[in-house]
């Protein structure tokens, strides 16, 4: 088989891992050194795909052929999916190709599991050990680990790597029972852990005066959580990535909305979950990161399920309107955080501005603050919503999205045309 | 009022209005120029005598202007100074913590234009192999891209970190940039044809591409939002994207009139069954089977 053929297959049996992020690994650079490749900083994003995705890094596995029957999977040992595999060197060459022209930040490599976890872990380590001792490659490794693979192995990855994962798949151990029997829960979240304890001793090495540089370590883990594929809950999903997040420090969950695949098992569902779940969990997953909510407060016992019509953040103002109006000029940080329409970064820049001048809603109209979202939930120099509004019923039906329009396109799947971020969750 | 002249480049700005502040003149009195031609010029700057001592600005404000001055909009020279002398002479050096300024906040857009336009520089430069130095043994790569603003300089530390072990130049219709494994240096712009059009890599790159691309999540508002049609003619993988486009819909139904396909039992194998005694919680864990197993 060609290499054209190979690239071929095992692209395509890469592409449902969501995960592309070139971003968060230590500073490094080839000044000094006969090879290429640097890393530090945001990441870069080379191309994009017309499915939205990002295209940083060339994501391949060193094989599709597999021992494991995940039903989700395209490569699961009962597909009929042509099977291929790289050697080692194979990769090596196409990194290095690709990385030259500025086509991609580094190599993503994966696996289906062959023989056993440890061959499988030795082979995509040897590929890494090749990039980075024989062609004093420092541009970006990302390597996909198994957690039964031997502790050993999984520490010499993250010498290679700058970052690892471990895909969790689904949310519990019933689902993965059913639909990925040679996975387990229990296991997945030690190898993090191990991971975890291993990146946190090298982080107070570096900090350690005096002593010498510890060697390399991936500066962080990721992980994919199925959307769709069983019947999970958003609370169970959410409530999995914040253990992920709190316990295992997490640097990312990506969620993966289940998607069709050229060969469907007979365990799953035929129809795929809107796309928009997908980005209403993303949202919320910012919410949990960087706003300061907790899971409950934005899924619950009660209303187990995201409200697909309205972002997370929205929606949970609704439900608190008791909070609200809270003054630009003067609210917390905690709570400018939780006013609907207002970022980040757009916090920030409010409690800069503040200490200076009086914020009236021109301001925030300087700073792109979405009005039509704000206004009923802030007080202003020259602002005060009227009481009617926040106690409206109608106030919800103000955020609801126009009715859809018949899709003309004949050509394209219908898809929500809101959507334009892939995986951020900015509010 | 007075008129400045200046090439358009941020040293040069940073000359002249150092001058202007020593000698205390305030921003609505200066027009600024870059038109060499300006026949209304006659430069009181050197006959004067300075008033005093150029006060310092915080160096937030010296990163802002170096990213400004890229910008092509003409305006630029004029609110970098408007904003350096209330820094410095109105009492608000808090001036740049305040984003709702109205001169801070165009200066700020102004900026994000700016490092937009480097980044896009970082992402989409493709560089095309054309040949082996024979003494060095040093592969040589060309580029070609087209940048909006006069970002050459901004952008190029970046290739200089990251590609050191290979020689290349990176050509622009204004400024081109030059790397051969010890320093950085910079010729004037040349026109597209200067570039190669091909790279042997291209086709396997464009089969990349296609593969990684997948029809069941099609988003084109959010590819182009990221990567806007300006850019698809110098990008290998541009022409693939209306077709994939229009062959998706027929792809998912494909996939979805597929048969699904039963659960094959598991084959014989120790890894796999070592697996599932794990999975049966037991007295005693198992052992791992050898790696010739």
């Amino acid at each position: 088989m060609d290499l054209t053929h190979k690239l071929e297959i095992l692209a395509d049996a890469a592409k449902y891992d969501a995960s592309c992020a070139s971003s968060g690994a230590a500073k490094k650079d080839s000044r000094g050194g006969k090879g290429v490749g640097s890393t530090g900083g945001a990441g870069i994003c080379h191309s994009y795909a017309p499915d939205g995705r990002c295209i940083s890094l060339l994501k391949v596995l060193l094989t599709n052929a597999c021992l494991y029957d995940c039903h989700y999977c395209i490569n699961r040992r009962s597909s009929n999916v042509q099977r291929a595999r790289f050697t080692p060197d194979e990769v090596v060459q196409l990194t290095l190709d690709f990385y030259k022209r500025n086509f991609i930040e580094g190599l993503f490599l994966s696996s289906g599991i062959i023989r056993s976890a440890d061959y499988t872990m030795e082979l995509v380590i040897e590929v890494a050990r090749k990039l980075r001792e024989e062609h004093q490659f420092r541009g970006y490794i990302h390597l996909k680990t198994i957690p039964e693979a031997s502790p050993a192995l999984i520490e010499m990855a993250g010498r290679y790597a700058d970052r690892i994962s471990i895909n969790i798949e689904l949310p519990t151990q019933e689902g993965l029972t059913k639909l990925a029997p040679e996975k387990n829960l229990d296991r997945t979240q030690e190898a993090m852990g191990h991971i975890r304890g291993k990146i946190e001793e090298r982080h107070t090495e570096k900090r350690k005066p005096n002593a010498p540089k510890p060697p390399p370590f991936a500066t962080g883990q990721s992980t994919q959580m199925l959307v769709g594929a069983d019947d999970s809950t958003d609370a169970v999903i959410l409530q999995r990535a914040d253990v992920l997040y709190s316990d295992y420090r997490l640097r990312r969950v990506y969620y993966s909305g289940f998607s069709p695949i050229p060969e469907p098992s007979s365990l799953l569902p035929i129809k795929p979950p809107p796309l928009v779940r997908e980005h209403r969990l993303y949202q919320a997953d910012w919410l949990l990161r960087f706003y300061g909510f907790r899971v409950d407060e934005i899924a619950s016992a009660d209303a187990p399920n995201l409200d697909l019509q309205l972002d997370p953040k929205l929606a949970w103002a609704l439900r608190n309107r008791a909070t609200f109006p809270a003054d630009v000029n003067r609210a917390s940080r905690e709570i400018l955080l939780r006013v609907p329409g207002l970022g980040v970064r757009n916090v920030e820049r409010i409690l800069s501005a503040r200490r200076y001048t009086r914020l009236r809603l021109a301001d925030l109209l300087l700073l792109r603050v979405s009005m039509k979202k704000v206004l009923p939930f802030i007080i202003a120099a020259d602002h005060t919503p009227a009481r009617l509004g926040l106690d409206s019923d109608t106030l919800r039906q103000r955020f609801l999205p126009p009715p859809l329009q018949t899709e003309l396109n004949f050509d394209a799947p219908p898809v929500s045309g809101e959507i334009d971020s892939v995986r951020s969750g900015e509010l | 009022m007075r008129t400045v002249v200046i090439q358009p480049v941020f040293g040069e700005w940073r000359e002249r209005a150092r001058e202007l502040l020593a000698l205390r003149v305030p921003p609505e009195e200066v027009l600024w120029s870059e038109d060499g031609e300006d026949p209304g010029l006659f430069d009181i700057l050197e006959t004067a005598s300075p008033l005093g001592d150029v006060p310092k600005v915080p160096a937030a404000f010296l990163d802002l202007a170096r990213r400004v001055a890229a910008h092509r909009d003409a305006r630029r020279w004029g609110v970098l100074y408007r904003v350096l002398w209330r820094l410095t002479f109105c009492g608000e050096r808090h001036l740049l913590s305040l984003p709702t300024d109205r001169d801070v906040h165009q200066l700020q857009q102004w900026q994000k234009t700016i490092n937009r336009d480097v980044h896009k520089m970082h992402a989409f430069a493709r560089f095309r192999l054309v040949g082996k130095d024979e003494a060095s043994n040093r592969e040589q790569f060309v580029a070609w891209f087209e940048p909006e603003h006069r970002i050459v300089r901004l952008a190029s530390s970046f290739f200089e970190k990251r590609f050191v072990g290979m020689d290349w130049s990176i050509l622009t219709p204004y400024e081109c940039a030059h790397w051969d494994g010890s320093k950085l240096h910079f010729s004037p712009g040349v026109p597209r044809s200067a570039a190669p059009d091909e790279d042997a890599l291209d086709e396997l790159w464009r089969t990349y591409f296609r593969s990684i691309f997948n029809p069941a999540r099609l988003k084109v508002h959010a590819m182009q939002t990221e990567m806007p049609k300006k850019y698809w003619k110098n990008l290998p993988e541009a022409p693939l994207i209306a077709d994939l486009i229009s062959g998706s819909s027929e792809r998912v139904k494909q996939m979805l009139r597929t048969e699904a396909r039963p659960a094959k039992p598991a084959p014989k194998n120790a890894y796999l069954d070592y697996l599932r005694e794990l999975n049966t919680p037991t007295q005693s864990p198992p052992e791992a089977p050898s790696q010739s197993a």
